[in-house]
């Protein structure tokens, strides 16, 4: 049976609208509302509960639960399940996502949107699995070979967890590109308080199908519909469109066209531009006290929750503190991260990894200030003291 | 009900039109497999809108590209999880699978294991040259002990994948293989897998002039495609012969390959099983609602 999004169905399903929930399921929750008809799933922790929660939910919505064999036929089945129509997702953790990435670059490459949530732990390797980390934030945006454009949120709270899966829907379906919830094991496996969003308060974005006459129409190139706009519309499978997709270098008609320098340069800048050209309308950042501000954390994800305690021992102590948060950290906001370089002595960035956001954030500051980098690894949160010791060096 | 005479309507109707010309080599046997599923098709008649193929990475795998229907070109041993995504999205797709050796038996094995295993919908047709082609020679599972590949140049020594054998195994429905160089059965063949609810296999032996059949002496094109009237046993004589035949017999056959339909059965595939769950689920929820009313 074809799935069709039914908001109420939906609702019933989840229950109350206030809810004492796990991150996980929240990621689980955001999905099923945003209307993801289509999961393929391999347990790993942090993320198993991900999964589980779908298998339980989804075959009462209407959607489709498969246990792949392993992490590549996870993603390769949401990729296949979107071209097929369906708004697809699938959960894994660090080792996961590293077999995910040859075909995570395939739904780059062959503009297919869908969502990967990432409950990140730590490496190299089998690492700490049942630990929190942020391994993955350099991976997400250059793990797979060649050139792309990343999109990558991270939430701080369970209720991000659910806003942002829903968010990455949103996103993926707008620029067909794959979007990723960089989610980890502490927020993945913290119990908060959310509430449902009502359904005149979502806005959902959907793929723009493509309608025009058959003789017309061009898989691969700009939209046919929308004006100016770099996203292709999208061919389901079964229209009647016809369509060729394939990983390899293409031209605009999807035909193969791997020895040919300028179609491979038309393709890549193209699938790389619909993102960047947006650069500025995405951001999303919270800014804390900022304004008067000589220091400043730069913090993402489960960081930034000491690096706020941090912050308001330091703004009781006199101490002008004020904190940026990276809710989507990829695409970077480098003009953001530049004008507060220019406006702040110092930039402090705390990490649950030796340094991967750190370096953006350099990029950014043109040493215009200087930039710490604040690790922390070994699968415990930074201290807000451990944080506070880093303002004292001032 | 087949309206098309000729190979030449064939083409025009099955073929996508900007794609050629092939990348394939003279005496290549991936055209031959690709025009016995026109005819299957044409025999079943079933709308073009409606049935998507998908395939991995090699030469088998580029077929799709030449076929005017929705194609998934996707990475290497990959088609057929990916395909299984395409069949969970949308049920009213055939979904048809083109793979090859390396792609199916060797990178890709594990889904094929498991998609056989779940009974997954979709007709997976793979062709076996006994090498990987597209990159020039190297050993493929499936090579014959004491094959020369680029990658075995002193001869072959691992025992070759009897890729039908393992679809029995896993309880696929339809398990079939056949060469390229007999017409008529792989057509009913092709045709009775597509039909088929549940996983079917059709295996193709299939010559390689260019890597494999050059390297291993195998003489021009004709000889080669000889080979596989000569190596090759319908499965019914092979049993016989086995079972009743004289020494001197067995010895003859016994090293050949068996062709023929290996298993054709019913059992309920995944997306059928999964239907009566989502049934069972929603009458249990009907129920409780009853109840508490």
């Amino acid at each position: 049976m074809k799935y069709i999004r039914d908001p109420k169905r939906i609702r019933e399903v989840l229950g109350k609208k206030v809810q004492f929930l796990l991150g996980d399921m929240a990621c689980v929750y955001g999905g099923l509302l945003a209307g993801c008809s289509f999961f393929g799933g391999y347990p790993i922790t942090p993320a198993s509960e991900v999964a589980e929660g779908m298998a339980r939910m989804l075959p009462r919505v209407g959607g489709t639960y498969i246990q792949m064999e392993d992490e590549i036929g996870s993603i390769a089945a949401v990729i296949g399940a979107a071209w097929g129509g369906s708004k697809s997702m699938t959960a894994t953790s660090g080792p996961g996502f590293s077999l995910m990435m040859e075909n995570y670059g395939y739904a780059v490459m062959t503009e297919t949107p869908c969502v990967i949530v990432n409950v990140q732990r730590t490496g190299p390797s089998t690492g700490q699995p049942t630990l929190g980390a942020q391994g993955d934030m350099m991976q997400v945006r250059w793990g797979t070979h060649g050139d792309l454009e990343a999109l990558a949120l991270a939430p701080s709270t369970v209720q991000e967890c659910l806003d942002f899966t829903i968010e990455a829907f949103n996103l993926s379906e707008k620029y067909r590109n794959p979007a990723c919830v960089m989610t980890d094991g502490e927020i993945g496996h913290l119990r908060e308080r959310i509430i449902i969003p009502d359904e005149k308060d979502m806005n959902l974005i959907e793929r723009v199908p493509a309608t025009i006459d058959k003789n017309k129409y061009i898989p691969f190139t700009n939209s046919q519909t929308i004006k100016d706009c770099k996203v292709p519309d999208f061919p389901t499978f079964g229209t009647g469109y016809r369509t060729y997709v394939t990983g390899l270098t293409h031209n605009e008609k999807g035909f193969p066209a791997t020895d040919k320098q300028p179609d491979h340069e038309k393709l890549v800048k193209r699938i790389t531009e619909k993102i960047c050209d947006d650069a500025d309308k995405l951001v999303m950042i919270e800014k804390l006290n900022l304004d008067n501000a000589d220091i400043a954390f730069v913090t993402y994800g489960a960081t930034a929750r000491p690096a706020e305690s941090a912050m308001e021992m330091a703004r009781n102590n006199g101490i002008k503190v004020g904190l940026l948060r990276l809710k989507l950290v990829w695409p970077f906001p480098e003009k953001e991260l530049a004008k507060l370089a220019k406006n702040v002595d110092k930039i402090i960035v705390p990490e649950m990894n030796l340094g991967q956001i750190v370096h953006p954030v350099i990029e950014a500051a043109k040493g215009n200030c200087e930039v710490v980098c604040a690790p922390k690894i070994g699968g415990e949160m930074h201290n807000p003291d451990e944080l506070y010791k880093y303002l004292e060096g001032k | 009900m087949v309206e098309i005479k000729t190979a030449e309507e064939l083409n025009k109707k099955f073929l996508r039109e900007g794609m050629w010309p092939t990348i394939f080599c003279n005496g290549c046997g991936h055209g031959v497999v690709l025009e016995y599923t026109f005819w299957a098709l044409e025999e079943i008649g079933w709308d073009m809108d409606k049935v998507v193929f998908a395939s991995g990475i090699g030469c088998s795998s580029r077929l799709p590209g030449y076929i005017n229907a929705d194609g998934l070109h996707t990475t290497h041993g990959r088609a057929i999880a990916f395909a299984t995504g395409i069949k969970a999205a949308d049920p009213d797709l055939n979904v048809i699978i083109f793979t090859g050796d390396g792609d199916c038996a060797g990178i890709g094995g594990n889904h094929f294991i498991h998609a056989a295993r779940r009974n997954i919908d979709m007709t997976v047709i793979m062709i076996n040259n006994f090498i990987y082609g597209m990159t020039g020679g190297q050993l493929a599972p499936t090579a014959p002990l004491g094959s020369i590949a680029t990658t075995a140049p002193y001869g072959n020594v691992e025992h070759p994948f009897d890729i039908c054998n393992l679809a029995c195994a896993l309880g696929a429905n339809y398990v079939a293989r056949w060469t390229v160089t007999h017409p008529y059965q792989p057509i009913k063949s092709i045709k009775e897998g597509l039909q088929k609810k549940g996983f079917s296999l059709l295996e193709f032996l299939a010559p390689c002039p260019t890597a494999y059949g050059r390297r291993n002496k195998l003489g021009d094109i004709k000889k080669h495609w000889a080979w596989y009237d000569n190596n090759t046993i319908l499965k019914e004589d092979y049993e016989k012969i086995m079972k009743y035949g004289t020494e001197k017999e067995k010895e003859q056959v016994k090293d050949k390959i068996p062709l023929g339909v290996f298993q054709d059965i019913q059992k309920p595939g995944f997306f059928e099983l999964y239907d009566d769950l989502v049934k069972r689920l929603k009458e249990k929820e009907t129920k409780k609602g009853e109840s508490k009313k």
